[in-house]
């Protein structure tokens, strides 16, 4: 009778594991046990003393995408240009003109926009068009 | 109404729950965000290789490849390398084209009576291409979600997600391939229902995966699309867990350890299910031996030392005996 302990074809089973385990241990040996730990967003003095942006940080952190999404179209569509909070507060509907816009308070792009960005691999395509601010050093 | 698939149905939707007021309601976050994958992982890990080795032991002493066309032969007479390999470079092809384009499944053909009551046969593709989109898709959904797993992010994988977005529609911008993985597997599901014969060999074991797999994509996509999640706060949990440093930041949502459950319920299931049939496709006999029964000796691996008595060892011990009746003999003394 066939002895069940034997393995056949020893070594081709065995470059097939071995790839299979480098596969799926790829995440643990790609970062080789060093911590990356979250980025820290640097605001501005300007956008700390607001303390808040046009909705609560935890809003804006989720929803932010969809909120430029949405004012994008409105300015092309319907060429409504500001925005009231509930606060009764008004911003200017863009992205990147003037003081009362997006960047006006978020001032510089490397370290409000691309931090957090970077580190979720996300590669929003606003600067296709628009011209990230000059950074202030 | 289908015992098989309303059970499986029911499965998933307690296993959803289960993870939803684990996680939520009682604030087991520790047991979900971590102990649960590391424990899906390693039973994921181990539980493949046991499978693997343990099919390697089995003997195949005989060459079984299923062929589908001529045969190495006479010099004159073409052989179809591919579908009849006799060397190792033609597995090699053979194996290539099953394994990332379901050869043996492209030639699904359906018998029908047509009008005439002949018989027919039908060229039957769809199970084929809702396969193939099904595994493609579900390959650059799990590559892609790398960028959690990794920093910095690889370029390759920053390149799959830039061809997967395409379209550029919306924002978050739309993933092509979780619409395609939501709309294959769907698509797989209906087809077990709808036809008659597929549905009465239609087991739990074959709706589980499909509704669990479904039920990934779509709190994925819901998460992404819909609710939308603090991805930043994901990403350090996920690196956590990476880097065997693991933790749990604030600000998760139930929705996440729900959608991160059911990934590990499937690695988790994997090994003892249906699934293992990528580890198998590697390991069938009848595709990955080349056609060479005749032309190379495979000698049989449980053959054992047959005790054998020779003639010349016979008549050494009977000759004296064989020359006294008179018998032939090949040596006399």
């Amino acid at each position: 009778m066939p002895n069940k302990k034997q393995i056949y074809d020893r070594d081709k089973v065995a470059i097939g594991l071995a790839i299979f385990v480098a596969l799926i241990s790829f995440p643990f040996w790609f970062n080789m046990g060093k911590a990356s730990p979250a980025p820290e967003i640097k605001l501005s003095d300007k956008a700390k003393a607001a303390k808040q942006c046009i909705a609560p940080t935890a809003y804006m952190r989720a929803e932010h995408m969809a909120i430029l999404d949405l004012w994008r179209d409105t300015v092309v569509r319907d060429a409504k240009r500001v925005y009231s909070t509930n606060d009764g507060l008004t911003f200017n509907m863009s992205l990147s003109t003037g003081e009362n816009s997006c960047m006006g308070c978020h001032v510089t792009k490397a370290d409000f926009c691309d931090k957090c960005h970077n580190y979720a691999s996300v590669r929003p395509y606003c600067w296709d068009c628009h011209i990230a601010p000059k950074e202030n050093k | 109404m289908n015992v098989n698939y309303l059970f499986s149905l029911l499965v998933v939707v307690a296993l959803f729950l289960f993870a939803w007021v684990g996680a939520g309601v009682w604030e087991m976050k520790y047991l979900f965000g971590v102990f649960i994958p590391y424990a899906a992982f390693i039973t994921f890990a181990i539980g493949v290789i046991y499978r693997i080795v343990n099919w390697a032991q089995s003997p195949v002493p005989f060459r079984i490849p299923t062929t589908c066309g001529q045969a190495e032969s006479l010099p004159w007479i073409k052989q179809n390398k591919i579908d009849n390999p006799s060397t190792l470079w033609g597995v090699i092809v053979r194996m290539l084209l099953e394994v990332l384009f379901f050869r043996s499944l492209f030639r699904n053909i359906k018998l029908e009576f047509n009008a005439g009551k002949r018989i027919a046969y039908e060229w039957e593709k769809w199970l084929w291409l809702a396969a193939l989109a099904f595994h493609w898709s579900f390959l650059a959904v799990l590559v892609r979600h790398l960028r959690f797993f990794t920093e910095p992010v690889p370029f390759a994988i920053q390149m799959l997600e830039e061809m997967d977005s395409i379209l550029q529609v919306g924002l978050p911008v739309i993933f092509l391939s979780g619409f395609a993985l939501l709309a294959a597997a769907t698509y797989l599901f209906v087809r077990r229902v709808v036809i008659p014969q597929v549905r009465y060999i239609s087991l739990p074991a074959d709706y589980f995966p499909l509704f669990l797999i479904m039920a990934i994509a779509a709190t994925g996509m819901f998460m992404r699309y819909l609710t939308k999640v603090d991805i930043i706060r994901i990403k350090e949990l996920t690196m956590g867990l990476v880097s065997l440093h693991p933790a749990i930041p604030d600000g998760v949502g139930t929705l996440f350890f729900v959608h991160l459950f059911l990934v590990c319920v499937l690695f988790a299931y994997f090994p003892f299910s249906k699934l293992m049939h990528s580890g198998g496709v590697l390991m069938s006999p009848t595709r990955n031996l080349a056609n060479n029964n005749r032309a190379k000796r495979h000698v049989n691996p449980w053959n054992y030392p047959v005790k054998v008595h020779t003639y010349e060892e016979y008549e050494n011990e009977f000759r004296d005996r064989m020359i006294e009746a008179g018998l032939p003999v090949d040596k006399k003394e």
